[in-house]
């Protein structure tokens, strides 16, 4: 049976090479956000040797573009985004340190095998559960790319922010032993 | 006799359906998660489906998007063959009236440049279909469509020899293929027949049913429930993490093809299935 966990971020070495899929975690203090286009530019810098905008040593990525918040609100709804799409980009920066990052849905093998090497997860969001997630955030603030719109690199303060580990450390896939367990055919 | 409908009454009705179904999950929708709901084991699957009620709720209460992906905009309006529209042109008129409601709405922008990927600002321009139907009133329908499910949607040209249970396969291997990635528990549009491109918008029109609504032709009704049931045993479940719900409803349109063709298109829509209505 899964347990649930409460951890402050950044997160350690040691911090997710105790996590397991199915654990249900509730990740407080920071946590930084990026999707496609973000990721793109951090790609490029990488690639061109220059220096990042943003720490991501024992960090967090969400992925997540939140709408705009209405007045007196930290965020407006600010569920996950599909996470294949930063496949491409995801391997390198576990190898510069990235810890965590959250999102839904499946990872590819490239990505699997860099947080088993690396020592970093792959932590699931419930989806179309924006509303209820952003009343976990308590501050966000852009801190780069804000050209980016809803795809701005923000720094986000959680509280308790519920997630579940998809991919641990040893190579363990949650959707893959969620459907062998309840296929029928 | 002709009735004049103006410009400014459809960029109000646009503007309030952007946000009405963007705030508001439809009543079908919600009694599908709480049936789900029971169908789960205790435990994630269980939790998940909690969490979806629970979002509802409070985004209808607090008038923020259910999801933060409020979609590229998909209107489909009928115009009675009797309507005239006055005080300017139709398309900016709708195209207004998204702009207004993604904006006074604080709804998220996701049109884009294809190539650039520069965000047009304003979430225009919509996706329009238009019809002309008999009578003289307007029908709009607005129906927010996110791009993770919409990414998991395919078209195919099966072969007539493939027939009705190639389409079941394709649909179900479709599903299959898709896994977490789309938001389930998903409700599955399939669109066959027509053209290429017709077969798509059957899909799409498809999902504009409330959830348990089956096709009138009994036929095809007993299609959409076996492929439903077939979809059910895969055990993706609630966000893929295991379960029995993993579709909510599959709809089926079809309509003539060429006899060299069998179009099959699958739009798949996630749980925050919004789509609301006006006539003007």
């Amino acid at each position: 049976m899964s347990k649930q966990i409460r951890l402050r971020t950044p997160l350690s070495t040691e911090d997710v090479e105790n996590l397991r899929i199915g654990d249900r975690v509730l990740l407080n203090g920071v946590l930084l956000t990026g999707r496609d286009a973000a990721h793109k530019r951090l790609f490029d810098l990488i690639k061109e040797g220059k220096e990042l905008p943003i720490d991501i040593n024992g960090q967090v990525i969400y992925y997540v573009g939140p709408t705009p918040p209405k007045p007196g609100k930290p965020i407006g709804s600010a569920g996950p985004t599909t996470s294949y799409r930063m496949d491409p980009y995801a391997p390198k920066l576990i190898e510069l340190g990235l810890k965590g990052m959250i999102g839904k849905g499946n990872r590819s093998q490239a990505v699997i095998e860099a947080m088993k090497r690396f020592k970093a997860v792959y932590f699931g969001a419930t989806g179309g559960a924006g509303a209820l997630l952003a009343q976990r955030i308590k501050k966000a603030e852009i801190v780069a790319y804000p050209d980016l719109g809803p795809e701005a690199i923000r720094v986000l303060e959680a509280e308790d922010f519920p997630v579940i580990v998809i991919n641990d450390t040893k190579g363990n896939d949650l959707y893959t032993e969620g459907i062998k367990r309840y296929a029928k055919v | 006799m002709i009735r004049e409908i103006s410009t400014r009454e459809i960029i109000k009705a646009v503007r309030d359906l952007s946000m009405d179904a963007n705030y508001n999950l439809g009543n079908d929708v919600l009694l599908a998660l709480n049936q789900a709901l029971e169908k789960e084991d205790p435990g994630t699957a269980r939790e998940v489906i909690k969490e979806l009620i629970e979002n509802a709720r409070i985004a209808r209460e607090e008038k923020v998007p259910i999801c933060q992906d409020c979609g590229l905009a998909v209107v489909f309006v009928e115009i009675g063959q009797d309507v005239h529209i006055i005080g300017g042109d139709l398309r900016q008129a709708i195209n207004e009236g998204v702009r207004q409601g993604y904006t006074d709405g604080y709804l998220r922008k996701s049109a884009c440049h294809p190539i650039t990927r520069k965000n047009t600002g304003d979430n225009t321009p919509a996706i329009i279909h238009l019809q002309i139907v008999p009578g003289d009133r307007m029908r709009i329908i607005l129906a927010p469509k996110g791009g993770g499910s919409e990414n998991m949607s395919r078209v195919d040209m099966l072969t007539p020899a493939a027939g009705i249970e190639g389409v079941k396969d394709y649909v179900v291997r479709r599903v299959k293929e898709s896994g977490p990635n789309p938001c389930p528990p998903t409700i599955v549009g399939v669109g066959v027949g027509g053209t290429f491109e017709r077969s798509a918008i059957l899909a799409k029109k498809a999902l504009l049913r409330n959830i348990g609504d089956r096709n009138p032709d009994p036929e095809l009704a007993e299609i959409e429930e076996e492929i439903l049931t077939r979809i059910n045993r895969l055990g993706i479940g609630p966000m893929g993490y295991g379960g029995n719900s993993t579709s909510l409803d599959v709809f089926l349109e079809i309509e003539p093809c060429h006899i060299a063709s069998l179009p099959v298109a699958i739009n798949i829509q996630c749980h925050a299935a919004r789509h609301k209505e006006a006539v003007i």
